[in-house]
């Protein structure tokens, strides 16, 4: 038995004072999973999220849930629930206050209690009175998942949710949004403009491109098959032979063998690997992610050469 | 470098307000003079006469009229805030409208009030005409009309702040109260209410503290009949010729005014909106 998708989108179209942001986006999702909406800056995935959080309208298209039109209902009629970008923590109430806002909207019995488990979750309960001010970015962050993950949705949607945190931090929290949504089962979406944090977060990826959607795949999929050169160019480094793309770490340079004959121009030094820029004959220039150990040096005759399995080609 | 910029508005706050601050604090410990004035020997005779119950009443009465005051401009300034801060590219024409009574003098503005008030004057005027009333209703020379010129006169005080901070207020609250299921009424009493808090006590403060001093006001509109701390201080110096108890009942309103200021600047988010 197939079991109804969770969220679908249908010809999904938003326009602000006649640009078109969304531009006729169709997605489905599962039950259960993590997903990703990445793209660049203004490629519609914050509306498009927006509007499956209920904050905005789309103008043509149907929002599903549970294969019901949610389209026009507000934010708390449908069982979703969103984190915001800077968290939007109620700076009024302290953090167990923040978590339980919800509950007591719904005149749900034990708000504090449950309220306290859900910080628990986050490992916050020693903090629990403490106000948003006095809280770290990643501290508040935990307290806004706690506050939607409290109310059970069946979709969990993220803005952006580690722009504000420091690098660190952020690849910690990659980690542990993964042990959420594994622990809670809730599915999330999320919206990212970072490539990294989308590969190794998500299950399935919809990278997006000026309001439509040009691939929707696993990260190995976007990855390794992109559908279009965006998204070949957008989740990493290409060099370009034709219509032909090959990524760096496929791309190999050596100083005999086959392949096509250049120079190399720079070679930088990047700890685990080396990324040795060669300019070829007819003037362009490639790069090749090589062994951190390579004796390539500025000025040393290379040939360049890849596997036709890795090529990536575009029409 | 720095400090020299201070220079300036150091003299001027020397010269005019700590020395006379200075002066008015010593004669409030002297003996009144015969014709005015004030003469030796020190005493603080004048501040155990302001445990009288005739001053505590006078006191208590300007504390009521201005709690009353601060409460009315809460009720008609908080709406009028978030109408302003929620009013888009037009916020800056509407503040402007705010602070237009700042155009002409606080006495030609209390003024303006008798005109509309007393019994010949434009209300009762119009009623009359139209016939809803048959004799002028008492609108003028009352607390009512003290009330009135107060609120209409410090208003724009509350609504400053507390348009700041409605300001400051990240609309991303308001967009997560939704969320969490509270909009319209629920959101605006969870969230922008305690959120804008701040400004509302920084504006009720900006309100009471004034008003609490006032004297021109009750004088005109009071008809001398509302007695405030202001006018009692203005007795003292003018007709009553008691200089030192005049300066002692100064520095009793300066005190209540200073501590309430003092607890207010206490407090990190209210001190940001002011």
């Amino acid at each position: 038995m197939i079991s109804e998708p969770l969220l679908e989108l249908r010809d999904v179209h938003k326009a602000y004072d006649g640009r078109r942001v969304v531009d006729g986006i169709s997605l489905t999702l599962g039950r259960g999973g993590f997903y990703c909406l990445l793209g660049p800056s203004g490629c519609g995935k914050t509306t498009t999220l927006r509007m499956v959080g209920g904050f905005e309208n789309p103008e043509s298209g149907e929002v599903r849930l549970n294969g019901r039109v949610v389209n026009g209902l507000r934010p708390y009629e449908r069982n979703v629930s969103t984190v915001f970008q800077n968290y939007a923590l109620f700076p009024h109430l302290t953090a167990q206050g923040n978590v339980e806002f919800g509950l007591r909207e719904r005149r749900l019995k034990d708000c504090a209690a449950q309220a306290l488990r859900a910080l628990q979750m986050v490992e916050l309960a020693d903090k629990a009175s403490r106000m948003p001010a006095q809280l770290s970015g990643g501290e508040k962050q935990r307290v806004a998942l706690a506050r939607s993950l409290v109310l059970q949705p069946e979709l969990l949607l993220l803005d952006e949710p580690l722009a504000a945190l420091d690098p660190k931090l952020r690849k910690q929290m990659r980690t542990e949004l993964k042990r959420m949504q594994r622990q809670t089962g809730i599915t999330f979406l999320f919206v990212t403009h970072d490539q990294e944090e989308a590969l190794s977060m998500a299950d399935q990826v919809a990278v997006m491109n000026a309001g439509k959607v040009e691939q929707f795949g696993t990260p190995e999929e976007v990855y390794l098959r992109p559908a279009t050169r965006f998204v070949a160019e957008f989740l990493g480094l290409v060099n370009w032979f034709g219509p032909v793309g090959v990524r760096p770490e496929n791309t190999v340079a050596a100083r005999g063998g086959e392949g096509l004959a250049g120079t190399v121009e720079d070679a930088v030094f990047l700890g685990n690997c080396m990324h040795v820029t060669v300019r070829l004959f007819d003037g362009s220039t490639v790069i090749s992610e090589l062994p951190a150990q390579g004796a390539l040096r500025a000025g040393d005759a290379v040939k360049v050469r890849w596997a036709p399995a890795d090529e990536m080609r575009f029409p | 470098m720095r400090q020299w910029f201070l220079l300036p508005a150091r003299l001027w706050t020397g010269l005019f307000f700590a020395i006379p601050l200075c002066i008015v604090l010593a004669y409030s410990f002297l003996t009144r003079g015969d014709y005015g004035g004030v003469e030796l020997p020190w005493t603080t005779e004048s501040y155990l006469r302001l445990a009288d119950p005739v001053y505590l009443g006078i006191l208590w009465r300007s504390v009521w009229v201005a709690a009353v005051s601060s409460l009315l401009c809460t009720l008609l300034g908080f709406p009028l805030a978030l109408f302003i801060a929620k009013s888009g590219k037009r916020k800056v024409f509407y503040l402007q409208l705010v602070l237009l009574p700042f155009w002409t003098s606080f006495l030609i503005r209390t003024y303006a009030w008798i005109f509309l008030l007393r019994d010949t004057g434009l209300i009762n005027t119009v009623l009359q005409a139209l016939h809803l009333i048959s004799k002028p209703l008492p609108l003028l020379y009352n607390d009512g009309a003290v009330l009135a010129g107060l609120v209409y006169n410090f208003l724009p005080f509350f609504v400053l702040p507390v348009f700041a901070s409605l300001e400051k207020m990240d609309p991303a609250l308001l967009e997560a109260a939704a969320d969490l299921g509270a909009t319209g009424w629920r959101a605006l009493w969870r969230v922008t209410v305690p959120v804008s808090m701040p400004g509302i006590v920084a504006g009720t403060v900006l309100v009471f503290i004034p008003c609490l001093g006032s004297y021109l006001v009750p004088d005109l509109l009071g008809g001398g009949k509302t007695v405030m701390l202001g006018n009692l201080v203005q007795n003292q110096f003018t007709s009553a010729r008691d200089w030192p108890f005049g300066a002692a009942a100064s520095f009793a309103l300066l005190g209540v005014c200073a501590l309430l200021a003092a607890l207010l600047l206490r407090n990190r988010q209210i001190r940001s909106v002011l």
